[in-house]
């Protein structure tokens, strides 16, 4: 059966090393990570709708929920835990202040959203960042503080 | 007993009495964690040999189950075991829906896995126990079910027909329940009426739609005889009586353990046959077993709301005062009334709350329950509050159309005034501490409706209709023992709070509220910061865990701030009156000459004083140096509960414009005003995110949110892609204030604010479409309301 077929890939997670590990073939990205105790990406439709799970992918964000596991092969992927550089911390610093998160399952794909934003430089107008905010769901704020947290980041980065 | 002192500005400057945090906007900074990818949610938790189930459905909304063959099941990859109904039942005792104190409720008899007859499409039937969930998936694949499919009464209108299918033959009908009030005599005062107007609205069913789906992992413990049970619930010691009396298990060896939850909204307080199940199978198996709901199980069995069809008629005088109004609500509510909260809550609200803020002298309400084969509905935030709100607020405008007056101005002349309370609703609900006034007087001063006149007409030559809409309501919070627990449920009013000074001089705080990203921690803390006069970082919290926290109801219908708060005032002064009796025998001064400040016993009038710290070491290390007798007591414990009244009622004025597209059938919400009155604000930023959330969501309701079923009684959207939630996109910025009426109920007088945005939205944007509408006599009375149905009411499809 397919189910028990495996691939043996490498690739690196927040500059960790996974040498030659077997994957699943049919386990997508997401599961695997979480596997592996990156649980910080979260898993709210398995259909790439909601934007949960967004990670970065060799410096792209990808939803994990629809890439397989095997596909990660060669690539450096980071995860929210690994959101640690200078500019992510004035992310989270402004997340913190506008309270841009309530339960805080949407915000590892939202900071990673957001990461997204920052490093094409470009300012944007409330209405912009809403569009590009608008493949992730969030239940609880009502996105205005999102975009407050946001908004923040670009002035203070351009 | 002393007021409480609420700092009017939010934020703390060096001028300011030492921590004093009440009524300051401070960020959360326990939640930082969730921006680390550091949250402790159910589904991050892995034990040792732990299983993994997956639930065989019902793909039909009505079906008999005429044979199950599982053994090609349990051979497969991975597979524990297989179990239905007959293995599961040996385990987990039936419940049944019904509460006591609401009249006759007609209920079946709910096992966690159907046995015989499938009544909703997700019902789970068999269960398969594997390694992993994926080859649990795998194996339902090889269950092989021998269904007999059965017609399906899909539709409420026609539940109670005749020839309707009776989902329950045993009850020889599909009625649930039934409720009639009568106050006055409407009959005489529509015949004395100068106007009267009729509307009939329809609500959708919509769900919750949390992004963190239902989750529970299950340990049974054979070697302590316990039960512990992770789950992303919001009512931790409500689960464990009934995990405990369906399990025949010994209550206080169960423990449930509720960590960080995504999400929840009513949706998670609820008792699923799913995570029954599960909780019987650890006990059958003696392993850890988890379960975690994916979208789809999330859409056909997380419990749906609203379902309502709504008829109402209001009476008034040429002068715009209302003589009477008449409602009558029909709600399907799937085929189970909900345990152990029932299904029938949702119409008692809208009974409860129609006309709420107004001099109704004359009510007439009737409420209908039936079942039908869909997704059991129950209470989800704002229960009952949209309708209600909804249909008070439409038949107002109406009548005001009708006599050609302002939309403010009727209800200002309608309004319970202010100074008139204690009150009651025109149901004979009480109310108190209201202030519909002072909240429109507010609401129409932040939104300029000249303006939005002026640009009403302005757009109405460019083609474009504009219209807009205010609206008062009511909102429930604080409950007291009269909302369930007078019923028979064994549901919590009361709420403690448990503060202890530790040997380091930090501060430990728990509390049996829960926490599910409104901010209870944060606000826990603050007060009790504020009340003991130490800084907030020494404050840490324990929340949501039976064998750690004070017994207690948790949190929904809003009642965290004002019930759970209220409890940590109290144990917080408690422990300071304590710490300060100490400190006076250690220091031989009057206690009165002594205070707390920034985690130091200080002398009022200078001098040295002590810190908390080397107090902690000389009561815990040093004992004996304290003088013969002192009470050296630094655990401090208190508890709250609502008495004499059902609910603390919170108010609020909204206001919203609008502009329709003519072409596409497009809504654009333009601007959004809401002015809250919740009492003592302990955390403003916290209260206007939980309005803005809450507004959201009843904008999801108002325009794009329905579970939309097929003539047989399939989910036709059941998937994140399909079922429309508000994004980003689409959502507008929401301008929130404040009028303060503090509840006379408690000393810290918060009422609750996480409900109202949700209740008064879809009213607010409805009034304001139909507003829109009017300039080309057209109108919509249906939600959501959709480009198709605005296309539709202007006779373009």
């Amino acid at each position: 059966m397919a189910a028990n077929n495996s691939v043996n890939i490498s690739f690196t997670v927040n500059g960790e090393r996974f040498n030659n590990v077997n994957v699943p073939s049919r386990q997508h990205l997401a599961d695997y990570l979480r596997s592996q105790g990156f649980t910080g990406t979260h898993l709210g439709c398995e259909q790439g709708a909601c934007g949960a799970c967004t990670i970065e992918m060799d410096g792209k964000a990808v939803r994990s929920c629809l890439v397989l596991a095997s596909q990660a092969n060669g690539t450096n992927l980071k995860t929210v835990e690994g959101f640690d550089d200078e500019m992510m911390e004035k992310v989270k610093q402004n997340f913190l202040k506008h309270n841009a998160f309530q339960c805080g399952f949407c915000s590892p794909g939202m900071l990673m959203t957001t990461k997204e934003i920052l490093l094409n430089k470009k300012k944007l107008t409330r209405d912009e960042i809403r569009s590009e905010i608008s493949g992730n769901y969030c239940r609880c704020t009502g996105y205005q503080s999102i975009v407050d947290a946001i908004e923040e980041c670009i002035n203070e980065i351009n | 007993m002393d007021d409480i002192k609420v700092n009017q500005n939010p934020k703390l400057g060096s001028l300011d009495r030492p921590n004093s945090y009440i009524g300051r906007s401070l960020p959360r900074e326990n939640a930082k964690k969730h921006l680390d990818g550091g949250g402790q949610f159910v589904d991050d938790l892995t034990l040792p040999r732990m299983v993994h189930v997956a639930f065989l459905r019902s793909p039909f909304a009505h079906a008999e189950i005429k044979s199950i063959k599982t053994n090609e099941a349990k051979k497969s990859d991975g597979v524990v075991d297989v179990f239905t109904a007959k293995e599961i039942d040996e385990v987990c005792k039936p419940w049944i829906g019904t509460l006591g104190h609401l009249g006759e409720m007609r209920s079946p008899e709910q096992t966690p896995l159907a046995k015989k007859i499938a009544r909703w499409q997700g019902e789970p039937v068999a269960v398969v126990i594997a390694d992993s969930r994926a080859q649990a998936e795998d194996a339902l694949e090889l269950i092989e079910v021998d269904w007999a499919e059965k017609e399906a009464q899909v539709d409420m209108e026609t539940a109670l027909d005749s020839n309707a299918v009776v989902i329950h033959p045993e009850l020889g009908n599909n009625l649930f329940w039934t409720r009639t009030v009568n106050q006055g005599d409407v009959e005489k005062a529509f015949k004395e009426a100068d106007a009267v107007v009729e509307t009939t609205l329809d609500f959708a069913r919509h769900t919750g739609v949390t992004l963190e789906s239902r989750g529970i992992v299950a340990d049974w413990n054979k070697a302590e005889n316990k039960m512990t049970i992770y789950h992303n619930g919001q009512a931790p010691h409500m689960m464990q009586h009934i995990i405990a009396k369906h399990l025949d298990l010994n209550e206080g060896l169960v423990r449930i353990v509720s960590r960080d939850v995504g999400g929840s909204f009513g949706i998670k307080v609820h008792v699923y046959p799913d995570e029954m199940a599960v909780t019987a199978i650890s006990k059958k198996i003696e392993r850890p077993v988890k379960f975690i709901a994916d979208r789809l199980e999330s859409f056909t069995t997380d419990i749906h709301a609203r379902c309502h069809k709504i008829s109402g008629k209001l009476g008034v005088d040429k002068n715009g005062k209302i003589l009477a109004m008449e409602i009558d609500d029909l709600s399907g509510i799937g085929p189970f009334s909900m345990y152990p909260r029932t299904s029938a809550i949702e119409t008692n609200q809208v009974l409860n709350l129609s006309g709420a803020p107004y001099v109704i002298p004359n009510y007439k309400a009737i409420g209908t329950v039936v079942f039908q084969n869909k997704t059991p509905m129950c209470q989800y935030r704002a229960v009952g509050h949209p309708i209600a709100v909804a249909i008070t607020e439409a038949l107002i405008d109406k009548a005001a159309y009708k006599i050609d007056m302002d939309i403010d101005q009727i209800r200002k002349i309608n309004f319970i005034p202010d100074n008139a309370y204690p009150n009651k609703c025109p149901s004979g609900v009480p109310l108190e501490d209201l202030s519909h006034e002072a909240s429109m007087d507010k609401l129409l001063e932040i939104m300029d409706i000249k303006e939005i006149e002026a640009q009403k007409e302005e757009d109405f030559k460019k083609g474009l209709l504009t219209g807009h809409g205010v609206i008062s309501m009511c909102e429930v919070t604080n409950p007291s023992p009269l909302f369930y627990g007078v019923g028979g449920a064994h549901i919590s009013s009361q709420d403690g709070a448990s503060i202890r000074l530790e040997g380091s001089g930090a501060i430990h705080l728990s509390s049996s509220i829960t926490e599910q990203g409104q901010g209870t921690e944060a606000i826990m803390k603050q007060i009790a910061a504020d009340q003991l006069g130490v800084k907030m970082e020494s404050v840490r919290v324990t929340l949501g865990d039976t064998d750690a926290t004070p017994y207690g109801g948790g949190t929904w219908a809003s009642r965290g701030a004002g019930i759970g708060g209220e409890a940590v005032l109290k144990a917080a002064r408690k422990l300071k009156d304590n710490i300060l009796n100490i400190a006076a025998a250690i220091m031989q001064a009057d206690k009165d000459a002594l205070d707390i400040e920034d985690n130091n016993v200080i002398r009022k009038n200078g001098g040295e004083g002590i810190s908390l710290q080397k107090l902690a070491e000389t009561v815990y290390y040093r004992g004996h140096e304290l003088p013969k007798g002192t009470n050296a007591e630094l655990l401090a414990t208190a508890s709250f509960l609502i008495e004499g009244i059902p609910f603390v009622f919170t108010n609020s004025a909204m206001g919203c414009q609008i502009s329709i597209d003519q072409d596409t059938g497009i809504i654009k919400i333009n601007k959004f005003w809401a002015v809250e009155d919740c009492g003592t604000q302990i955390n403003p930023k916290l209260v206007e995110e939980q309005i803005r959330g809450g507004v959201i969501q009843g904008i999801g309701g108002a325009l794009f949110e329905e579970c939309v079923y097929d003539d047989q009684g399939n989910m036709q959207n059941a998937t994140m892609a399909d079922y429309l939630v508000p994004m980003a996109y689409e959502m507008p910025d929401i301008i929130v204030d404040h009028v303060t009426t503090n509840s006379g109920r408690s000393i810290i007088g918060a009422k609750g604010a996480g409900e109202a945005g949700t209740g008064g939205a879809p009213a607010v944007i409805m009034n304001a479409v139909n507003n829109a509408l009017k300039q080309v006599n057209a109108e919509v009375v249906s939600q959501p309301i959709t480009p198709e149905k605005i296309l539709k009411a202007l006779g373009k499809i």
